[in-house]
């Protein structure tokens, strides 16, 4: 081998090893961190570990919404089919309203109750989160 | 009759730019220097009628022409004036227009700025840049005109701005990322035309770096902006969420200051000229993703505001074409740029190669995440997300030897360098960097910064290595003001890095959250300084209503001052929004903001004695510091560009 070839096995070496490490981090953060998202029909049938953090998506049920010793809020997801109970400690988003759609994050703790960590509104009067129809009510 | 002349001087710059494509090529066929000229006077005139339209549109929106549907959609007569102009870039194509003049502003710079380019250069330049800006003035006047009318029956007034933009920052925050996004066509239009050109000579990597480090700096202001309006306009507080459009905005960042440095080795050593090019086309590319990640509504976001399938395909399309079109440029003309230098292994130019490379890696991480759940979706039909600690994950690995390498830049030499006296000159500050990062949390706090002790050692590092380097660079030239305005840029974007990075360790690990219930009369202590509520009233302004909290802030130096977070329902659409009240600082932010009001029987008339209300009151220490760093690298940057101009013309 001369010099020039050397240079570049070298290069080549290093290139693939940084690679090989950046891919495994990037796979392992991957797997840790993806939130699979679910309508409250797709909870029922799907089977869940509880230690999986998970999204679902769906229209704050009218009359739902309850709020418990100042900062615990009680309400129900419901994609018109089946519904999901949801209990959230902190302060809701500005465009959190009965009636709107929104999606919540967070862990399942019975089958049909989740203990959120998130609550988003979308900044959007006219938004349906994914796989929920509103006309079929 | 405005509106039609707005659309008419559109269609004008149409074919104008269609001209100022078709010419220069004939030029540049027929080696003809007289056609190749055309592409000056053909540039300027497109900008005049791209102007004269923003303007007819920035006049309709003034005098509130509910005719036109954009104006309708996105402006009321009760906004205040100067939102009604701002209203312009408010929504899809307000800002689709605003982009395309921004581009035809940055061609005709270009035009003007760059004398010294030779004619047969700049001739392709114009054309690869028009070929840009027809791209988008077609997809503009095909599915998004801002001057189409509803006639005969139009509303008597508007549907009113989203209240989230009634803001300043988002007044400025638009305009500023648009300038970074679309600047960095122009190094890519000069390195399509160096492939083009098919001649290794031409010096286009030293043309390139004012424009690349202009484009760099503006979209930096333009990130910073955004992130401090997300700061204390959404009201939660965090100042980056790794939301899809923010990662729209850092990928093409993260490239672009690899392509900033990429075009210092191939201007200075000629070395890894194909990579720069490369760069080039990739941060173009990331950019029009951007776009396109944003404009389609592919992405379920909170930036996300309008988003109509058949506007994605067009911008899909668009984007296929121009990524399509310039790797096989580059793969048919690009193996001329290798290089047969020999490479140092410890030289500037190797550590500058790993630099760009980590960036690289960093960019395809957060790429990764960003564009994963699309394609899972497609795959698997599976709807799923990515959570924000994968990109806290993947990229503060990647940036811990990206920050060890900033400063030994400036720092080891073009060519061969001895490792050891490297080294020597540096393992001093860097010992002290690590003393200080551990002391002075101890010192001030009474406790350690637990992991964020690495990103406080590498902050401080990066500030304190540049000031080393800087001194040393004085102190050989005779003096600091015989420094060059590329090494006070590069002074001043280094240790803005620094201080970047200084306030996210410092923020991160000492800020409190705190999320209370609090009635009128109750004291809250946050670190030390009290906050009482003292009172809550109602308010009004010309297009919204809602309650203003009055709460009493006790400094820890015996100073007190009143905060007024309010809680604001806009009348037009419904919504309701939450304005925070900050005592900013450079140490520590206090951030209140109003969540909603407790009282479980609304009818009851509120009396003020009894009022409870949730309440945000967050301590955010050092969180300035990075915006503040950001500023100063775009700063840097903006002065090296200047300090090249000027080499430029002498």
């Amino acid at each position: 081998m001369n010099v020039v070839q050397k240079r570049r096995l070298y290069f080549v070496l290093i290139l693939t090893i940084c690679s090989l490490v950046a891919v495994l981090l990037v796979i392992a953060a991957l797997r840790e961190n993806i939130n699979l998202f679910y309508t409250p029909s797709e909870i029922k049938t799907a089977t869940i570990h509880p230690k999986h953090r998970l999204r679902i998506g769906g229209i704050v049920q009218k009359g739902s919404v309850k709020q418990h010793n100042d900062l615990e809020t009680f309400f129900v997801v419901t994609d018109f089919k089946q519904t999901v109970s949801v209990s959230y400690r902190g302060i809701l988003p500005d465009l959190f309203k009965e009636g709107q759609g929104v999606v919540v994050g967070g862990y399942l703790l019975e089958p049909n109750h989740l203990k959120a960590d998130e609550v988003l509104a979308k900044h959007d009067e006219n938004y349906q989160p994914p796989g929920v129809n509103q006309n079929a009510a | 009759m405005l509106p039609e002349i707005g659309q008419f001087s559109l269609i004008i710059a149409f074919v104008l730019v269609l001209l100022q494509i078709i010419l220069p090529v004939i030029g540049i066929v027929k080696n003809d220097r007289v056609w190749m000229q055309s592409c000056r006077s053909l540039v300027l005139g497109q900008s005049f009628f791209l102007t004269l339209s923003i303007l007819i549109l920035l006049v309709v929106f003034a005098f509130d022409d509910f005719s036109v549907v954009y104006v309708a959609k996105n402006s009321n007569s009760a906004l205040p004036f100067f939102y009604k102009l701002s209203a312009l870039w408010g929504a899809h194509e307000g800002s689709l227009l605003l982009w395309i003049w921004i581009l035809s502003g940055w061609t005709a710079a270009v035009v003007l700025a760059a004398r010294h380019l030779p004619i047969a250069f700049l001739a392709r330049v114009c054309v690869i840049l028009g070929l840009v800006s027809a791209g988008f003035l077609l997809f503009l006047l095909a599915t998004s005109n801002p001057f189409w009318r509803y006639l005969p029956n139009y509303p008597l007034d508007g549907r009113d701005l989203n209240p989230l933009l009634q803001d300043l920052g988002l007044v400025i925050h638009p305009p500023l990322l648009y300038m970074g996004y679309v600047g960095f066509s122009v190094p890519f239009a000069f390195a399509l035309s160096a492939l083009w050109s098919r001649s290794m000579e031409l010096p286009w990597a030293k043309w390139m770096r004012s424009w690349t480090l202009s484009a760099f700096s503006f979209l930096t202001i333009g990130i910073a902006l955004g992130s401090w309006w997300a700061y204390y306009e959404l009201g939660w507080g965090g100042w980056w969420f790794w939301d899809p459009v923010e990662n729209a905005s850092l990928m093409p960042w993260l490239v672009g200051l690899a392509l900033v440095h990429a075009l210092m080795m191939s201007d200075k050593r000629r070395v890894f000229q194909g990579w720069t090019l490369l760069l080039a086309i990739i941060t173009f590319a990331l950019s029009l993703l951007g776009a396109f990640l944003v404009r389609s509504g592919i992405l379920t976001s909170v930036h996300a505001f309008a988003s109509d399938p058949a506007r994605g395909i067009f911008l899909l399309e668009l984007l296929v074409v121009v990524i399509g079109g310039s790797l096989a440029l580059y793969a048919a003309y690009g193996k001329r740029l290798i290089s047969t230098v020999r490479i140092e292994p410890w030289s500037r130019e190797t550590l500058m190669l790993v630099f760009t490379l980590l960036l690289t890696v960093a960019t395809a991480a957060v790429f990764l995440g960003t564009l994963f759940p699309i394609v899972n979706e497609v795959l698997t039909g599976q709807k799923l997300s990515v959570g924000f600690p994968y990109f806290n994950n993947v990229f503060i690995p990647c940036f811990i030897p990206i920050l060890l390498l900033i400063p030994m830049g400036p720092i080891i030499k073009w060519g061969k360098n001895s490792i050891l006296d490297l080294l020597k000159k540096i393992q001093i500050v860097f010992v002290v960097s690590i003393l200080l990062a551990v002391i002075l949390p101890l010192a001030f706090t009474q406790k350690t910064a637990g992991l964020a002790t690495i990103g406080l050692t590498l902050g401080v590092w990066v500030v304190l290595a540049t000031l080393q380097t800087g001194y040393e660079k004085s102190k050989q030239k005779g003096g600091l003001l015989k420094l060059s305005l590329g090494a006070y840029g590069m002074i001043l974007a280094h240790a803005g890095m620094g201080i970047l990075v200084i306030g996210i360790s410092i923020v991160s690990h000492f800020e409190i959250e705190r999320d209370v219930a609090l009635s009128v009369g109750e004291t809250l202590v946050l670190n030390h300084e009290k906050i009482q509520f003292m009172d809550l009233r109602r308010v009004e302004g010309s297009n919204f209503m809602g309650y203003q909290g009055d709460f009493l802030l006790a400094k820890t130096g015996g100073e007190s001052i009143h905060l007024y977070p309010e809680k604001r329902t806009y009348v037009v659409q419904g919504t309701t929004l939450t304005e925070t009240a900050i005592d900013p600082g450079i140490w520590r932010d206090i951030y209140l903001s109003l969540g909603e009001s407790l009282e479980q029987d609304k009818k009851r008339n509120v009396k003020t004695n009894v009022t409870r209300w949730s309440v945000r009151a967050y301590y955010k220490p050092f969180i300035r510091w990075i915006w503040g760093g950001a500023l100063l690298m775009a700063g840097g940057g903006l002065l090296a560009a200047l300090g090249r101009r000027q080499k430029g013309a002498s």
